[in-house]
């Protein structure tokens, strides 16, 4: 990185350290683009950037480099990972291709792409190189050289950078933001609503006279219907109330399949089977 | 080791996150794919820059960061508010304006 090497080759070392982390980083970018899961991609991807943080160093960008792992995997990739939260972890890509051959398309356009990159690389007349040592030097570092060219040729471009940054926050805040469409409860209203309302008591428990009291199983009321009120709000939205009636009947059969097993009896399911309805005995084979 | 080698380590990552655009559905992996290309083309700048002794290139790098940041917060932002109002972060599924 000194001056005086101003050749046609680096150290051996940066060629080491090039050919194991540039691996890294081309498995990392593949892995970005054929990794399932949205949260799988954004780790992958960080990894990459890493890599190429320590590929800035190792280029004589000192600030760049850690500018790169501040703002890109410190700042960035968390707020990747914030909008997959928010988006939903389990969102999986749908396998299912809209236009017909797109993928392999697409494939041999990103080849072509890349051969046609490389290929231009290839035929410039890159044999020499000078090394940063020079310009690092004349202002006294690298940070010192970035920031005379920044407050002095790239002033404008700098400052129009501010006015970016601040539309782009204002963007943000705007496109987030959601108006509440109805007036906000005051406490007074609360607690009337609550006084008045049908249920004084806070509510019941789930599975109350059930046989079984896991929070997704209705209590029962005196005349033995469930009652879906003692299920959080939140299972009876999803959909994920089990039903009582079917539970009892899949544990008897679970139990009588485990004793069968301890006493060693063979004919175990096919005795349990024969004393059960056939519903109960698919029910049972669901449970397991 | 010539530093063309870094070249062509950002051309092959610029190539992998253009195809990554081409081929994903759902609009984050896509967005990181863009994230990857960006990142490719601030590897060259850099390189550049040692090529040819001065220091714009890192400058144009440093500018392409920001604006990257940028770029994320809005686009972030679009992908959030699409996913509350079609519950879905693919990018099939916002075609209203397709016939």
């Amino acid at each position: 990185m000194n001056a005086l090497a101003a050749a046609t080759t680096t150290s051996t070392g940066e060629a080491i350290q090039f050919w194991i982390l540039g691996t890294v980083a081309v498995i990392g970018a593949l892995s970005t683009v054929l990794l399932k899961r949205a949260v799988h991609s954004a780790l992958s991807l960080a990894g990459t950037m890493i890599v190429l943080a320590v590929f800035y160093l190792a280029n004589g960008a000192y600030f760049l480099g850690i500018v790169q792992i501040v703002v890109y995997t410190g700042a960035i990739m968390m707020l990747f990972l914030f909008v997959v939260m928010l988006v939903g972890v389990t969102a999986a890509d749908s396998l299912k291709e809209t236009i017909k051959g797109q993928r392999w398309l697409a494939l041999g356009c990103g080849l072509g792409f890349g051969i046609l990159l490389i290929a231009g690389i290839g035929n410039a007349s890159l044999s020499t190189f000078e090394g940063l040592g020079a310009a690092n030097a004349a202002h006294g570092g690298n940070i010192e050289g970035l920031a005379n060219l920044i407050f002095t040729k790239y002033v404008f471009a700098f400052e129009i950078t501010g006015a970016l940054l601040i539309t782009a926050t204002v963007g943000a805040m705007v496109l987030t933001h959601r108006e509440r469409t109805e007036r906000a409860k005051t406490q007074r209203e609360m607690s009337e609503e609550r006084v008045r309302g049908k249920h004084l008591p806070p509510l019941p428990a789930p599975g109350v006279y059930a046989r079984h009291n896991a929070v997704d199983i209705p209590g029962l009321l005196p005349d033995g219907t469930p009652s879906e009120l003692t299920v959080m709000q939140t299972l009876r939205r999803r959909g994920q109330i089990r039903d009582v009636s079917q539970q009892s009947l899949a544990d008897l059969k679970a139990l009588e399949q485990r004793s069968g097993e301890r006493l060693g009896r063979e004919d175990a399911d096919a005795v349990a089977r024969g004393a059960q309805s056939p519903s109960a005995a698919e029910n049972s084979e669901a449970a397991k | 080791m010539n530093p063309v080698n870094y070249l062509y380590l950002a051309a092959l990552l610029f190539a992998i996150g253009a195809s990554g655009v081409l081929v994903r559905r759902n609009a984050i992996v896509v967005f990181m794919c863009v994230e990857l290309m960006l990142n490719a083309c601030n590897l060259a700048l850099v390189t550049f820059s040692r090529m040819h002794g001065n220091l714009d290139g890192q400058i144009v790098a440093f500018f392409t960061m920001v604006v990257a940041a940028a770029e994320v917060v809005v686009g972030l932002a679009i992908i959030v508010s699409l996913f509350r109002s079609r519950h879905s972060a693919s990018v099939d599924d916002a075609s209203l304006m397709k016939l």
